[in-house]
């Protein structure tokens, strides 16, 4: 563990859809050791709408954080979204062309290096802080708990710019929960697409694609889903009314940030992890935990 | 000196960007030039016979050649000369191909380069001297690596042509891939019955001498004369006394060791002979499962053998052979499946590959040939094959194709509805390569006669429902996706090079590609020759082949090394480096710089120490030139004075431009 600073973005959807994701994060990385220093005077890094409209100025939008980051003397940019994390890596894959460099330098009222790091929460929890560590910090192990881990579509592609876990088969999200000591069976769908931002446009395919994640989830027993995106969380989790109702199905299964799970695991308490703000409540899993803890 | 200069054409491969024409008489000015002309093909036999003309009515003594590249015609030429009647090294190649009209699209500029390679080669040619190869003689044994199909057939036909032949077989028994195979397309004949006479053969041959679990270690010299360090890996079994009984087997109390002749599906003992027809019938121990290893107690097998042959004190053993000649013939190695995640293949015992599939259905494989799902040992109903499981997919590194996948899914479909008639049949595909002689057909019938359903589109990913495989992918003829529920999900996996082919390579100065895949000389003049001569290709290490190519290979390779050593006695090129004695200090730098280790120190009859050339073993790479101090050890045909020559003449033409 390198003990080092990261520059910390949470971006919109911390602040926004997924305060709970924001709140666990930084709570959890505290107790890691993990320091994250917020980016001053962040902005949107443009995520999914800016690219499809213009690829140098949703590089510019993401570029003035990392930009503000560099200047603030850190070498890794850290973001719980995976969104965020593509549009990141995205701006410095684009400046890795001389010509954009200065395009996009003229655009900012900063000097953009393009010198930065940028690696999602859960690569550094991963990669930096290890399994081993996570483990021997756990003071509530998630026994009894059979959880699936989902890792949607982004976060580790395409290959080559996640440069993270397999792009197929990742297991990262696995044996993390296994050091927390929970059942982690062996979920097919981990990587299948969950609608994503079709939510407004299109919302029947992303009934479609979160129900087959959740109807996945049933088939392997799970407790929950342990994720890492916080759009993944909403369509499974805040419109898992709407699919029982668009697919004739009545789901009743709890989605976790993974970093609530680790929390968890740590001793903090459902309300400090805020898994009292999800739409399916994951009461009865809790309990079951409780009782299983207390033989 | 009078120097002929040819100018080539090559249709407009070289006419088409340089004025050939306006090269040769531009030639005509440069010192030496007693004859220049401009020729559509000077390679075809009436430009050949204009140079031999030329060299006798101009009472030529050197002739330049601007044309392709010298790998391409240089011997060519130099072969024109000699029967003209001059020496031939008295010749240079200009070329204005591959270095000028093929990569340039300004005719003028183009003009200008060509002229001033001509004019750099009519210099060098003006400081050539005559030279003459050597002669020595050749050892007519020759070494065959790997005893799969192509190994043994070349092994043969040199042994049938009279050489004694060492193979070397890194497994314990002979046969590489084709003995796992059940039956082989396009005929469906019986793998192992027809390879089985050919390894007894191999086995009982007088002229072979067969080293199995053997690899090799070390190899020094040159064509005509290598020495070769094999080591043979302890068997624990001492095979002289070793009678292949087999009562070894029947007692070991270790019954889960990896099986590799039958790919995992099944278990096999620690002591164990592979299969009931290796060639050495003979017992091994794998001391990764054996108790006496891993314990340090058990001992059953040395109690039971009939003939005392266990040893556990067996050590590697290092044997030296020397060989004239040697054929590579290593075959290949399949792609690990769990690097394709998205089929699930390594977590679902119900995904196989391909290999394991051809055990399952082999009468004397694990099963006696029922085909079963590996999950609860049912007869699968419905049996999905996947193609390309990562061949041609650049995400994956693996952009080629695997050659023999399709056939071998068009076989395994047919002899799926063989065993289970009722069953259905899905081939995923990209598209179907069947170009050998009676593949079309023979793919035809898997769908026509045998019913397979063959879906065009790749698949997503594989997925367990239930106790079935649910193959979910995109059928692009209908434009939809597809999902077919399997009981059995059988994956073409890739082909790679054998494992440690680069190693290998290493150890034999050959080329390979980026895949590991062993480079030939010209891939359609010198298919199975390798640029180190004495080395030939046979069979899938130089890339996926199935049998017909391999053993088609392996007979090329014999005939190659039978030509070979039709002589007593091997030309030595005398294009290398020489000492000046006179001026060598002894320093031995160039000792240092050889990768060959083809210089060695030699003491005067005065005392003086001075570098020596081993003729054959030296490559005329010229490392050494550029090394020594004094200038003492030069290369022939690449001296000092004949490069400086050529920069020179490169110099004036600059500076006759930049004045005029
Ligand atoms: C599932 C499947 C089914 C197939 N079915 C057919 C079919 O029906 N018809 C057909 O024509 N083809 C088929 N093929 C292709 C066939 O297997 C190959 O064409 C054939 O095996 C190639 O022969 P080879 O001798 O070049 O290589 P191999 O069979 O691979 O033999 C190479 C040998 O070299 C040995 N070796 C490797 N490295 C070393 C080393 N460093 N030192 C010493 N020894 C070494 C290996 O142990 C092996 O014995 C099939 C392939 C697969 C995967
Ligand atoms: S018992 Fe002895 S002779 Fe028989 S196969 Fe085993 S090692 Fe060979
Ligand atoms: S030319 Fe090359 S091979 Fe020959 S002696 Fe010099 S360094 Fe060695």
């Amino acid at each position: 563990m390198k003990g080092d600073r990261y520059a910390y973005f949470p971006g919109c959807s911390q602040k926004g859809t997924a305060v709970e994701y924001g709140i666990s994060s930084r709570k959890v990385a505290e107790a890691l050791g993990v320091e994250l220093v917020e980016i001053e005077d962040w902005s949107c890094c443009g995520a999914t709408p800016a690219h499809t409209v213009d690829r140098l100025l949703s590089g510019a939008l993401a570029a003035r954080n990392l930009a503000t980051a560099e200047k603030m003397g850190l070498a890794t940019l850290v973001t719980p979204c995976p969104a965020c994390l593509v549009a990141s890596k995205n701006a410095l894959e684009l400046a890795q062309d001389d010509e954009s460099l200065k395009e996009l330098n003229e655009l900012l009222d900063l000097p953009f290096k393009a010198e930065i790091q940028a690696k999602s929460l859960l690569q550094i929890i991963f990669e930096e802080v290890g399994v081993d560590a996570l483990a021997q910090k756990v003071k509530k192990p998630l026994k009894g708990m059979r959880l699936a881990p989902y890792y949607g579509c982004l976060l580790t592609r395409p290959p080559e710019r996640a440069q993270f876990d397999d792009p197929e088969n990742p297991i990262s999200i696995d044996r993390i929960l296994e050091a927390l000591g929970a059942e982690v069976p062996d979920f097919p769908f981990k990587t299948e697409c969950c609608g994503a931002a079709f939510g407004l446009p299109k919302r029947d395919m992303v009934l479609t694609l979160s129900g087959k994640i959740l109807d996945m989830a049933q088939q392997i027993g799970a407790d929950g889903i342990v994720l890492a995106c916080s759009l993944c969380q909403q369509n499974l989790d805040l419109r898992q009314g709407q699919i029982n109702s668009h697919l004739g199905t009545n789901f009743e299964i709890p989605i976790f940030y993974i970093t609530q799970m680790i929390g968890l695991a740590f001793g903090f308490s459902s309300k400090e992890m805020g898994l009292d703000r999800h739409a399916v409540h994951p009461d009865k899993l809790l309990k079951k935990w409780e009782e299983k803890l207390k033989e | 000196m009078r120097i002929g200069v040819f100018v080539c054409h090559c249709g407009t491969n070289i006419g088409g960007t340089v004025d050939s024409h306006q090269v040769a008489e531009e030639a005509k000015q440069f010192p030496h030039v007693a004859y220049s002309t401009d020729y559509l093909y000077t390679c075809s036999e009436p430009g050949q016979q204009e140079i031999q003309q030329a060299i006798k009515e101009h009472n030529l003594d050197g002739v330049v050649v601007a044309a392709c590249s010298p790998i391409m015609h240089e011997n060519t030429f130099r072969r024109t000369i000699e029967r003209a009647g001059l020496n031939r090294y008295m010749f240079e190649m200009a070329n204005i191909r591959e270095h000028c009209s093929w990569i340039g699209e300004d005719k003028e500029a183009n003009t200008r380069k060509a002229i001033e390679l001509v004019r750099m080669a009519v210099a060098k040619v003006a400081n050539n001297v005559h030279l003459h190869p050597s002669y020595f003689d050749v050892n007519k044994r020759v070494l065959v690596i790997g005893a799969g199909v192509a190994g043994m057939q070349a092994a043969l036909d040199c042994a049938e042509g009279g050489l004694d032949v060492v193979l070397v077989e890194k497994k314990s028994s002979i046969g590489g891939r084709m003995a796992q195979l059940d039956k082989t397309f396009p005929t469906v004949d019986c793998s192992i019955c027809i390879l089985g006479p050919k390894m007894v053969d191999v086995g009982q041959h007088d002229k072979i001498k067969l080293y199995t679990y053997s690899e090799i270690e070390d190899i020094s010299g040159y064509v005509g004369n290598y020495t070769v360090k094999i080591r043979r890996k302890a068997t624990y079994v001492d095979w002289a006394k070793c009678t292949g009984c087999g009562l070894c087997m029947e007692k070991c109390p270790s019954k889960k060791a990896f099986d590799y002749h039958n790919e995992g599906v099944a278990y096999t003992t620690a002591i164990n002979i592979p299969f009931p027809q290796a060639i050495p019938k003979k017992a091994r121990i794998d001391p990764k499962y054996c108790r006496q290893f891993t314990k340090g107690k058990c001992g059953v097998c040395a109690k039971v053998c009939p003939v005392g042959a266990i040893n556990y004190e067996m050590e590697d053993e290092i044997i030296t052979e020397e060989v004239g000649a040697i054929i590579v013939a290593t075959g290949y190695g399949l792609m690990n499946i769990e690097e394709l995640g998205e089929y699930g293949a390594g977590r679902y015992p119900d995904v196989i590959t391909g290999i394991q599939y051809e055990r399952l259905l082999n009468a004397s494989g694990p099963t006696q040939g029922h085909i079963v799902r590996p999950s609860d040992g049912e007869e699968p109903k419905r049996i999905v094959f996947i193609s390309c499981a990562g061949s041609r997919d650049l995400s994956l590194g693996r952009p080629y194709c695997s050659n023999f996948c399709c056939m071998y899914i068009a076989k395994q479909a047919i002899l799926t509805r063989d065993h289970i008639p009722n069953s259905d049949v899905y081939v995923f595909y990209i598209d179907i390569r069947a170009p050998g002689k009676g593949y079309e057909e023979f793919v035809r019938r898997a769908q026509e006669e045998y019913g397979a359903q063959y879906i065009r589109g790749r698949v997503s990913r594989v997925y367990p429902r239930g106790r079935h495989m649910i193959v979910k992918g995109v059928d692009t003829l209908l434009g939809t996706q597809v999902e077919v529920d399997a009981d059995l999900v059988v994956l073409a996996t890739a082909a790679t090079c054998a494992p440690g082919a680069e190693e290998l390579a290493e150890k034999l100065r050959i080329s390979y590609d980026g895949y590991g895949f062993y480079i030939e000389s010209h891939p359609k003049l010198r298919p199975v020759e390798t640029n180190t001569s004495g080395i030939f290709l046979a069979g899938a290490c130089q890339g996926p082949k199935d049998i017909p190519a391999s053993v088609g290979q392996g007979s090329a390779a014999a005939s190659k090394v039978l030509a070979l050593f039709s002589k007593d006695k091997l030309e030595s090129d005398p294009q290398i480096a020489q000492v000046d004695e006179s001026r060598c200090i002894g320093c031995l730098k160039c000792a240092e710089t050889c990768p060959f280790g083809a210089i060695e120190e030699r003491e005067l009859r005065d005392g003086r120490i001075v570098a020596r050339v081993i003729e054959t073993v030296c490559q005329g790479c010229g490392l050494c030139t550029a090394t020594c101090p004094p200038g003492a050890i030069q290369l022939q045909q690449f001296t000092d004075n004949q490069i400086i020559a050529e920069v020179e003449a490169l110099c004036q033409a600059w500076k006759e431009r930049s004045s005029g």
